[in-house]
């Protein structure tokens, strides 16, 4: 067990796929206003990955090197696909706030990095687990950041009001910036800061 | 009319700036922007398959997979918008290789220089997005030709942009633990802050 145990939790930090292997920074930034979004998202991004993983690890032995990336890509949309329309039919409303990073997942590079470097070397059982890991250590990361931008920004935790705006007779007043864009870009800077005191061996020289 | 598609593109390239306002395509956009005339080539190709890809996909779309599109083939209630994603990504995927094979035969000197930037673009999702938006905002053809330019050269812009700052700043002593990316994060923070500006001005 000790392998798939290994796929499971190295990419949590050690080999995070934002703050290490700088992979899928797109949605990442993009969606991390609020937590809910972030969790949906996360989900979406865990069960793409993982599947992906799957199938492409099951059909690894029986395809053309020269075509890998074409039948690659069409296993990762089609799965987008499904689970975009299923969004659309159960939880409208976040999947309007998402708008189209889900369809983007197909062009996020983890999923198609960790099939690409993982999944095409090894059997279907642990590829599965990995695109789970995978999936996780980039959930971590999203949550993360959406937590401190909603509640900086908004003064709300999924929607509850944790800090009671200045507006509405509390005493907290919103930093604004933090809903915006730049904000993302620094939060996650600050991260990978903190990650790489916590372990100096992920640093790099320039 | 003139002032409408002046004005969609300036919206494109400064206000609704694919990289610094939306962050798209962002893993080439830090993983390339190491030295400014990689950065230059990437940008140019970037430019030439979104100003392709963009009115393709419009065409592809608006032809075919809109509902009720398909009415001239005698399938009027005909709605295949959810077959849109793995169409755009082949579309791209297409006339990525396309472009090369016809820059490899005529152009040998500029195939030479995007060199491996062209296989790198199918993956770059500012590309699938500006399709995504497009489809989104219901763009007619022509506006679609301004829109795709106009992204384009916001996205090299920014990533150019980028590269310069980068090259400067292998002169100055950054904490230890944020040498390389974590750095290279918050300066494109601080980039996005000051494309901000812009978001005021009304056209």
């Amino acid at each position: 067990m000790g392998k798939y145990y290994k796929a499971l939790t190295e990419p949590l930090f050690e080999k995070n796929p934002i703050a290490v292997q700088i992979l899928g920074i797109c949605s990442a930034l993009a969606v991390t206003t609020r937590m809910d979004t972030a969790l949906v998202m996360s989900l979406a991004v865990i069960a793409v990955m993982s599947l992906s993983s799957l199938s492409v690890s099951m059909i690894r032995k029986g395809m053309p090197g020269t075509i890998r990336i074409i039948v690659e890509m069409t296993i990762i949309a089609s799965l987008v696909i499904i689970v975009d329309q299923f969004l659309k039919a159960y939880l409208y409303e976040t999947s309007k706030q998402l708008s189209i990073f889900v369809g983007l997942i197909i062009t996020n590079c983890i999923v198609m990095g960790r099939t690409e470097v993982f999944a095409l070397k090894n059997p279907p059982g642990i590829s599965f687990v990995d695109g789970i890991g995978n999936g996780l250590g980039y959930s971590i990361l999203l949550v993360a950041v959406a937590f401190f931008r909603e509640l900086l920004g908004s003064g709300k935790l999924m929607g509850i009001t944790m800090l009671k705006l200045q507006s509405e007779g509390g005493w907290y007043l919103p930093n604004g910036l933090f809903l915006l864009a730049p904000s993302g870009f620094i939060l996650v800077g600050l991260f990978i800061w903190v990650l790489r005191t916590w372990k100096p061996q992920l640093r790099e020289e320039e | 009319m003139i002032e409408h598609y002046l004005g969609l593109f300036i919206k494109a390239v400064f206000i609704e700036n694919l990289a610094l306002a939306f962050f798209l395509g962002m893993c080439t956009f830090l993983a390339v922007s190491k030295n400014a005339e990689s950065a230059v080539g990437l940008g140019i190709a970037v430019v030439a398959v979104m100003t392709i890809t963009i009115p393709v996909n419009n065409v592809i779309y608006t032809h075919i997979l809109k509902k009720g599109a398909l009415a001239w083939a005698g399938l009027p209630d005909a709605d295949l918008t959810f077959i849109g994603l793995i169409t755009y990504i082949a579309v791209i995927a297409a006339m990525v290789q396309i472009l090369e094979m016809f820059l490899d035969k005529y152009l040998p000197v500029l195939h030479s220089t995007l060199g491996i930037f062209l296989p790198l673009i199918t993956v770059n999702c500012a590309i699938l997005g500006g399709s995504l938006f497009m489809v989104e905002r219901n763009y007619t053809f022509p506006e679609s030709v301004v829109y795709g330019f106009g992204a384009g050269t916001g996205w090299a812009l920014a990533v150019i942009a980028l590269a310069g700052i980068r090259e400067k700043m292998k002169y100055s002593d950054v904490p230890k633990g944020l040498r390389g990316m974590g750095i290279t994060f918050i300066v494109a923070g601080l980039m996005a802050i000051a494309f901000m500006l812009f978001s005021g001005i009304q056209l």
